[in-house]
């Protein structure tokens, strides 16, 4: 445990110490003020409940969006610095340092879902939200955050370049976004498969961007963030191999 | 202190090391020497724990570090050719946190940072950040995360390359303080570099150990043998032809130099006149015989990686 905290710790260090993690989070902290500023100001009079989901409709993008940036890196540069060297001749697990990569990334997203808090804020202040709402959306956000950020780290693991791994990164993600479309055409039983694979449409949109929680949505996001962190160690760990 | 058996290395369906086997004590400096490509990093890094070998058994400090890796890994520092630094960290801070992945306590990280500054020359860059540093304090810094777990067995890729005379001294020192602690293994084809740090000398040749001993063991391995280099007016294959065919000749090496052909041949047996007759006779002008003796430690290289060659020709 304490071997995962360190490399956590030191990943974390290296958002705050590089300008990468300065830039990601100014990025899409622009992108996600710009958006609410189209979205919620508007001349027509709108719902807040239907301001707040469209928040967490966009915030939904920008949150996948940011996780592949995050992780792109984590195990990459490393590779192309040479500096695994140091983690390779360690005694450290191979899933202590995937699992504190994969953390720290997890937790600088995390703050940076949060920083855009003061949206709802401004929302419940003008208008009337419900708590819950709010609440399950966030829940909603950092679950989508943790599942994006366990491919993002897996992509990572494959390449030595930081852009080939957040093309990988994103390709695993569009396909899970754009899976309930092919399930429309697709034969049964694959259609059911494809269409319960959708990260958004199926998982995000119909229950925490309405402010319900449904565990079977918990359950699924937890799933692919574990099932792509047990990848992503096992191909980690064939490097000793190669 | 490490005990090799039979290690062999493929990349793919290339052995980049074949059958290698030896055994090193505690507390001396050795040697890896050989070629670039020659299996040297290889062997380092099976030994350092990071890349697993093909076939074959590694031992360190008694302890199998196939079955063990993660404990053997505690007793050892690797520090590869290019030093692996986080440059965005601080030289104290990156070290304290290279001392705590490898097991140690905060408190005794506290305890051994000083010593291993003082050591590696590295205590008034204590607060600088890495990426401000040159390049030889870079190269400190890296043997200071190799040393900063107090390792029984510390491996250093081409510690010297890159550094400047006055550093490659300097660094020199740092070996000789090594080992007084733990045992040192040290890379390296700038030969004079191993002939001065090292205690014993391991030579690789495609994958293989074809020489080990100090440096006057393997000086004495070639002595005994003549080498002749031959200035020769002719064409380059045929001079080569025509040396290779005289009985007594172990090996030919042919150059051009300008519009005269350069043979380097080394003896078996004294057939200096009979292969400056056999040239005459096939017609070369013969311009200058020089004796060359292969009392330079490049020369006993040179030398025993083309006789490794010749035994593992004659055995395949």
């Amino acid at each position: 445990m304490n071997g995962l905290w360190l490399v956590t710790r030191r990943e974390l260090s290296a958002y705050f110490n590089s300008i990468w993690g300065y830039i990601v989070a100014a990025v899409i902290l622009v992108i996600d003020g710009l958006l609410f500023n189209a979205f919620a100001l508007t001349d027509r009079p709108r719902l807040s409940f239907e301001v707040l989901r469209d928040f967490y409709y966009f915030s939904f993008g920008t949150t996948t969006i940011a996780a592949i940036l995050l992780t792109m890196k984590l195990v990459a540069e490393e590779k192309q610095t040479n500096t695994i060297v140091l983690l390779d001749s360690s005694p450290l697990s191979d899933w202590q340092i995937i699992g504190g990569k994969f953390l720290s990334a997890l937790m600088f997203l995390t703050g940076l879902i949060l920083a855009t808090a003061y949206m709802p804020a401004l929302i419940m202040v003008n208008g009337k939200v419900s708590l819950g709402h709010v609440m399950s959306g966030y829940l909603g956000l950092i679950l989508v955050g943790a599942a994006v950020t366990a491919i993002g780290t897996f992509a990572s693991t494959l390449s030595r370049s930081q852009l080939v791994a957040a093309v990988i990164g994103s390709v695993i993600t569009v396909f899970l976004l754009i899976s309930w479309l092919l399930a429309k055409v697709a034969n049964p039983p694959l259609d059911g498969v494809l269409s319960y694979m959708s990260l958004f449409d199926r998982h995000f949109r119909t229950t925490f961007m309405e402010g319900r929680i449904d565990t079977r949505d918990v359950i699924y996001f937890l799933s692919l963030t574990f099932g792509f962190l047990m990848l992503a160690t096992r191909f980690f760990a064939s490097r000793r191999w190669k | 202190m490490i005990e090799v058996k039979g290690l062999t290395r493929y990349y793919g369906d290339f052995p980049a090391v074949r059958d290698v086997s030896f055994t090193i004590g505690e507390n001396v400096i050795v040697g890896f020497l050989g070629l670039n490509g020659a299996g040297k990093s290889t062997v380092l890094k099976v030994l350092g724990g990071i890349l697993m070998p093909s076939a074959g058994l590694v031992k360190i400090a008694g302890v199998d570090a196939l079955e063990a890796p993660d404990s053997t890994r505690k007793t050892i520092g690797y520090l590869p050719e290019e030093p692996p630094l986080y440059r965005e960290m601080k030289v104290a801070e990156f070290l304290r946190w290279c001392g705590q992945i490898r097991g140690m306590a905060a408190a005794d990280v506290e305890k051994r940072l000083p010593e291993v500054m003082k050591i590696c020359q590295l205590t008034h860059v204590a607060d600088r950040v890495i990426l401000e540093l040159s390049h030889g304090y870079k190269k400190r810094v890296g043997i200071a995360q190799a040393i900063i777990h107090n390792p029984k067995l510390v491996i250093l890729d081409e510690p010297i390359s890159g550094l400047d005379p006055v550093q490659i001294v300097e660094m020199r020192e740092v070996l000789k303080t090594l080992k007084t602690t733990c045992t040192v293994l040290v890379s390296s084809h700038i030969l004079s570099e191993i002939s001065q740090t090292c205690d014993r000398i391991l030579v690789l040749h495609e994958g293989r150990i074809v020489a080990e001993g100090s440096e006057s063991d393997l000086k004495r391995r070639l002595r005994g043998k003549l080498a002749v280099e031959y200035v020769v007016r002719g064409d380059k294959a045929d001079v080569q032809k025509t040396i290779a065919a005289v009985e007594g000749v172990s090996s030919c090496e042919v150059k051009t130099d300008d519009d005269m052909v350069s043979a380097h041949v080394v003896f078996d047996q004294d057939a200096r006149e009979a292969a400056a007759a056999a040239l005459v006779a096939a017609g070369f002008g013969l311009r200058a015989m020089y004796e060359r003796t292969s009392s330079e430690l490049e020369e006993v290289f040179i030398g025993l990686t083309r006789e490794g060659e010749a035994d593992h020709k004659e055995a395949a």
